[in-house]
């Protein structure tokens, strides 16, 4: 079995991954909630006040975030029940973490060999955004900025 | 299409809404859903309970959902009655354990209400 650094040297430091990324979001988006996904630049550095996050384990380490609005959350979690959602609700939050991780797993299962050796974490939603997230490796997370009926979305996934 | 009682166990409620409501849309005609948030409350209700088809997510806290089909196979109560995996967990090994485990069914997630119709109506066709 590879170690997590063969898997790093291998995959060119995983830049090549980035459209896996957005290719994961775009067809959870489509698939559960009927909407297409817009590319968005640059990314934005407020506004986004709730993050979901799962942890990946295995031959990749490391742990994939979503990001966007409550009101954006309270949105998506509509689209997935078809019916109005509080955004301070336990459902909302519940949708929110969902979506990344079916993102998390969506994206595993495209890239070669982690479907096999990469465990996921159940989801973790955080809201706020006075926080910071700090990966105990030197290299910057690999992160898609995309547009959801005019809220912002970004999708990190840092790498331990 | 007979009465079907169902099992939907998830961790998240949101998503055990969404299997409900597919079931709903594939044609099943569900009289009753029992609703379990991991294995272990899965396996109490089909203690007390008789279903007549389950659909299970994988990666649930306290039992998830592999265990849950191995153990299942114990109960007296559900000899026979289908379980159709939902899960992130798209892998070819996790397919080959939840089969060997008694799953009659996989469906990865993100899904459509046409992948549910697709893989739950044979496994009812199979046990009516």
């Amino acid at each position: 079995m590879k170690s997590a650094n063969d898997f790093l040297a291998v995959s060119n430091e995983h830049s090549d991954w980035i459209p896996l990324l957005e290719l994961s979001a775009r067809e959870v988006f489509e698939l559960m909630l009927g909407c297409h996904l817009k590319p968005l630049q640059p990314v934005p550095e407020t506004g986004l006040d709730i993050t979901a996050m799962v942890g990946l384990a295995g031959q990749l380490c490391g742990v994939l975030s979503v990001r966007s609005s409550r009101e954006s959350a309270a949105l998506m979690a509509c689209k997935m029940l078809g019916a109005e959602a509080d955004k301070e609700s336990q459902e909302v939050r519940d949708a929110f973490g969902e979506i990344c991780n079916m993102v998390a797993g969506n994206f595993k299962n495209k890239v070669s060999g982690l479907g096999e050796g990469c465990m996921l974490s159940v989801p973790t939603v955080v809201t706020g955004n006075d926080y910071s997230l700090h990966s105990l490796t030197d290299s910057p997370p690999l992160e898609v900025s995309l547009q959801f009926e005019n809220h912002a979305l970004v999708i990190s996934l840092e790498i331990s | 299409m007979p009465d079907i009682r169902a099992l939907i166990v998830d961790d998240s409620s949101v998503m055990r809404k969404i299997v409900e409501r597919s079931l709903r849309q594939a044609g099943v005609n569900l009289t009753q859903v029992l609703e379990a948030g991991n294995g272990a409350e899965a396996l109490a209700l089909v203690k007390d309970n008789h279903v007549d088809l389950i659909l299970c997510d994988i990666n649930m806290p306290i039992m998830d959902g592999l265990e849950f089909v191995k153990q299942l196979g114990g109960v007296p109560n559900a000899k026979g009655v289908p379980v159709v995996m939902i899960t992130t967990e798209g892998s070819e090994s996790h397919v080959v354990q939840a089969l060997s485990a008694g799953a009659r069914g996989y469906i990865r997630k993100p899904f459509t209400a046409d992948q549910v119709k697709e893989h739950v109506l044979p496994v009812l066709a199979v046990k009516t």
